[in-house]
């Protein structure tokens, strides 16, 4: 080392270190260069690619749900309301991995492997930058979670949004219907640029058949996000417009009382404005709870309500189809007089049974072991006491095509017009009905049967209350319809293109033969007119369920309750001037002058002793406004 | 040794000390002061405009200062002396970090002293070029091949310790100190080229059995940063967005959306030039380069009045290393060189490189308030 150090020239040293230090700072120089021609390049040659990729980051376009319109019932009451509710969303792009963040999430608020499901499915189609639902209806408590854990939580969001909600609960639920989350076979036939920033879509019901109304116009915000998705500010902005409110004609009240008259049954009730054709009330019991299916169903709630024998889901009034029994005696008869099948005077024998010629077996009526209704049995006593055989006879004579043809015209056997989705047509038989359904020629027996409402025939509850409604006016060929009003903007009532043009004194006999069904000592429905301030015109029907030999006598307590006889009921009221008319069934109900009467009556009461008052409060302008912005949360 | 101090001792005659009295070289002071205030005037929007950053990174700074302007008042001729020990304890350190580490992050750089925590790397930081110019500032230039492989083995042990924690970018930095001596020091132009075409050979080799998988990943990464969006490429594309979208003049003080907005990370650390270039342009970026490279060079001219051998090969080395960590963090954020963690000196938060540095200037300062030999350069 001495030696090495005794020979060192620092004069070399110096200038060896010298060159050195020139040639660093030509290496520097160069170097530098390089850096700084990297970052000319990104700065100034390719400076617009970055801004757009700077502000594709920060900005984005974010649709803002309309406000679903409002439903009111004809008093302004509240039908379907906005409510918020609060979502747990993924931003997938923000997320950097996923599964791990909803490991954490689970942890945290226990996310069930459904909604994991449901998640991943939609991340699938999700953009990256948009939020993808986790989780729904987030408790007050699972918030404060997530806001306390937010900073763990990158790529997570809670947003807020107007969820559907029915105050009125079960009141309604099958005419209202329910809005869902829309499923995969409603996305292929959605336009997806309506449905950007919405969930939910109208499943059944008025929900349904108005969706485009109600839905409204998809509005857009520009906003700039920080790196996990949180809203910074809104750049722009282009509103939404609401969906349009409805009020429809229902009248909660009675709708109300309805509903309490059928409690306890399964059965429908339809009441109709023999005026306008405006649905007064619409009932199907059992009902359920439909603000179950806004947010998702438990699939043990789901199947209860699927399972329950008296079947809750099924809308009888609109679909359910039974035999309408004598609750058609009041039509067919006028049918028979107007067409001079027989008149006024006509009357016939009645022994408790009939016999058609060439046929064995007789046609029983229901008194059958009391003789029948005896002599001189004319068309209003046919009615009043509901005489079968007055109607097997007169049935044959007026015949298949004129009873189909003419029914037709009251609304039996095809689609009302109903503005709600689903609706059944009933059969109202005919020679070429039976030729494509049974592969059959028709025979006088089928006519027989069906001139009691019996045999092929089948009626919804709604065609019964259009065929009373279509009677009470004298041939008014109202069309029913819920909706009275959109924003405010009445909606004129409807009415079928074939009138029916009847003479005055048919209507007048008719009226007062239901009149007397309800007021007479012998009428079928005279055990409800006690009371009554107003004349009530009623039929009531039986319906069987099973078919009873011709010796053996119906006895409910030989058969399991679920095959007694259907009750039914037809009725208007005043007579004097119809308001207000309704078709009704008690399924099992065995009778319609015990079971099924007394309900019209209590719905009757209730709307004539109110329905003075309506015009007062039948305000639309107090509609409630909702902002259209979202509501914003981290 | 003797005939040098009798030089040194002839040429001070007459004394040329009035501005050594307090071992500070104002013009280095100032540089760095400029450099500090813009480092904490870009931390200020790098940080969510938080002061808090601020004032640790200030109190750093002052840290820093105050250990420099000590460090200082040490005559260079300490530095060589006690080189031996200084490495000695950092090479100690480090296999202490081997042993007792504390982990972080995934990787076991700190000991806990109780009070602090010390991460000894950045000791080697200093300690290896020191050793090695001791080394070969007592060896003829240039150096023969075994004075080239002892240099070799005193840079080669800490940079391998350091590897292993891992630190890839302090290891390379290490390395580069301690082989900027050996260059300086005279090495053969062969050995330069040689060395050259011998990591073009070696890096096949690292590839396959020294760089781990998260290092490779780096590597691949920064050819193709759109392979892996969101996660490793998820860096360097936000980075390079923030420069980009700076362009000439940038989007002004902490209005950069790519930083306020968090897409870039580790933005107040090794991502910080993007905040630069991001809100001050391209002429932020080379305003910031125009005072790296004034004090690069200061120092430089410094090595060169240097009055030994060691204090040249370490003032030197000092500089040269600045630079490169300079170039390596502005290469890897702007997606030229893969993402090691080599912070952005004296602007990117973050004690102990800071600490690191100012003790590195401090030994500068030392070398420059010597007292001069007349006539010596040249």
């Amino acid at each position: 080392m001495m030696r090495e150090n005794a020979i060192s020239d620092p004069q070399q040293e110096q200038r060896v270190f010298s060159m050195r230090v020139m040639l660093s700072v030509f290496i520097l120089l160069g170097l530098t260069s390089i850096i700084l021609f990297r970052y000319f390049d990104l700065q100034i040659n390719r400076h617009l690619d970055y801004v757009t990729n700077s502000n594709k980051n920060r900005i984005h376009i974010r649709s803002v749900a309309p406000t679903r319109g409002l439903i009111f019932d004809r008093h302004g009451q509240l039908l379907a309301d906005n409510r918020p509710a609060f979502t747990l969303n993924i931003i997938p792009e923000r997320a950097k991995h996923t599964d791990q963040l909803i490991a954490q999430l689970d942890s945290l608020l226990s996310i069930s492997d459904k909604d994991i499901a449901r998640f991943e499915k939609r991340a699938k189609r999700s953009k990256g930058f948009a939020p993808v639902p986790l989780k729904y209806n987030l408790t007050e408590q699972e918030r404060a979670i997530l806001a306390v854990n937010s900073h763990l939580l990158t790529g997570t969001e809670v947003s807020a949004q107007l969820m559907r909600f029915y105050p009125q609960r079960e009141l309604l639920t099958h005419t209202l219907g329910y809005v869902g989350r829309i499923n995969d076979r409603e996305i292929k036939n959605i336009d997806p640029e309506s449905y950007r920033g919405t969930d939910f879509i109208g499943k059944i019901g008025l929900e349904k058949y108005y969706e485009e109304a109600l839905l409204g116009k998809v509005g857009t915000e520009q906003v700039e996000t920080d790196a996990r998705g949180r809203v910074m500010r809104i750049i722009s902005k282009k509103d939404p417009i609401s969906g349009s409110h409805l009020t429809i004609h229902i009248d909660s009240q009675l709708q109300g009382v309805a509903l309490d008259a059928l409690k306890g049954e399964r059965g429908a009730l339809v009441a109709i404005d023999v005026k306008t054709g405006g649905i007064l009330s619409m009932v199907s019991t059992p009902s359920y709870d439909p603000n179950l299916f806004t947010s998702g169903i438990s699939q043990k709630q789901y199947d209860g309500l699927l399972n329950s024998p008296d079947r809750p889901l099924f809308n009888r009034a609109l679909r359910g189809q039974y035999p309408p029994g004598s609750t058609v005696k009041p039509l067919f008869g006028l049918i028979g007089l107007q067409h001079k099948i027989f008149d006024i005077d006509y009357s016939i024998y009645d022994p408790g049974y009939f016999f058609m010629e060439g046929i064995k077996r007789p046609w029983r009526d229901h008194n059958a072991d009391q003789g029948g209704h005896g002599h001189g049995v004319d068309l209003a006593e046919a009615i009043i006491e509901s005489c079968d055989v007055f109607f097997y006879t007169t049935g044959i004579k007026a015949g298949i095509d004129l009873l189909s043809e003419q029914s037709a015209l009251f609304g039996l056997g095809d689609i009302t017009g109903i503005d709600l989705p689903g609706e059944k047509r009933g059969i109202m038989p005919s020679r070429e009905w039976k030729k494509a359904n049974r592969q059959q020629n028709w025979f006088d027996g089928d006519t027989i049967n069906m001139s009691i409402g019996q045999g092929f025939m089948l009626t919804t509850p709604l065609q019964l209350a259009v065929m009373s409604a279509r009677i009470a006016s004298r041939g008014k060929a109202v069309v029913p319809k819920l909706l009275k009003s959109i924003d405010g903007e009445e909606i004129a009532p409807e009415f079928a293109p074939n009138p029916i043009e009847y003479d005055d004194k048919y209507w007048d006999y008719i009226h007062q033969s239901m009149v007397d069904v309800v007021h007479s000592n012998k009428g079928t429905g005279r055990g409800i007119s006690k009371g009554l301030s107003y004349k009530l015109a009623g039929k009531t029907g039986t319906a069987q369920v099973i078919s009873i030999h011709e010796k053996e006598k119906y006895d409910s307590s030989k058969i399991d309750k679920n095959k007694w006889d259907h009750a039914l009921f037809v009725a208007f009221a005043p007579a004097d001037n119809p308001q207000i008319a309704l078709g009704l069934i008690v399924e099992n109900g065995e009778h319609g002058s015990r079971t099924a009467a007394p309900i019209a009556r209590k719905v009757i009461d209730s709307y004539l002793s109110n329905s003075y008052q309506e015009s007062r409060h039948n305000d639309a302008s107090k509609l409630t406004q909702y902002s259209p912005t979202p509501i914003e949360d981290d | 040794m003797y005939k040098y101090d009798f030089v040194r001792q002839l040429d001070t005659k007459g004394g040329d000390r009035r501005q050594n009295v307090l071992h500070i070289d104002f013009t280095l002071l100032i540089i760095l002061l400029v450099l500090c205030m813009t480092g904490l005037f870009v931390l200020y929007s790098a940080s969510e405009q938080s002061m808090y950053y601020v004032k640790r990174q200030a109190t750093f700074m002052l840290t820093g200062f105050t250990g420099m302007l000590i460090v200082a008042q040490f005559p260079v001729r300490f530095w060589e002396r006690f080189a031996g020990l200084f490495y000695g304890s950092a090479l100690l350190a480090l296999i202490a970090v081997l042993f007792f580490g504390v982990e972080a992050k995934g990787a076991t750089r700190w000991l806990n002293l109780g009070f602090a925590r010390f991460q000894p790397s950045e000791l080697a930081k200093i300690a290896v070029p020191m050793m090695v110019s001791a080394y070969l500032s007592r060896r003829l230039i240039p150096p023969k091949l075994k004075h080239v492989g002892g240099a070799l083995l005193i840079i080669g042990i800490p940079a391998l310790l350091i590897i292993r924690q891992p630190d890839l970018g302090t290891s390379i930095l290490v390395f580069t100190s301690g082989f900027f001596v050996l260059f300086l020091a005279g090495l053969r132009k062969r050995y330069l080229v040689g060395a050259f075409f011998g990591s073009l050979a070696a890096a096949p080799l690292l590839w396959l059995y020294v760089m781990r998988d998260y290092q490779k990943q780096r590597v691949l990464t920064l050819l193709s940063p759109e392979d892996d969006k969101f996660g490793a490429g998820w860096n360097i594309i936000q980075s390079t967005t923030a420069i980009g979208s700076g362009g000439l003049s940038g989007k002004g003080w902490t209005e950069g959306t790519q930083s306020q907005l968090n897409f870039l990370p580790e933005s107040h650390t090794d991502f910080i030039i993007a905040v630069l270039a991001e809100e001050f342009g391209l002429l932020g970026v080379i305003s910031l380069c125009t005072i790296y490279l004034l004090l690069v060079g200061y120092c430089m001219i410094i090595a060169i009045g240097a009055q030994s051998q060691f204090a040249r090969l370490m003032a030197g080395s000092i500089s040269l290393t600045f630079f490169i960590y300079m170039f390596v963090n502005m290469s890897m954020v702007s997606g030229l060189l893969p993402v090691v963690g080599v912070p952005l000196p004296l602007v990117s938060y973050g004690g102990s490189a800071i600490v690191t540095l100012f003790f590195g200037f401090g030994i500068l300062m030392a070398i420059s308030s010597e007292p001069k030999r007349i006539g010596s350069w040249r």
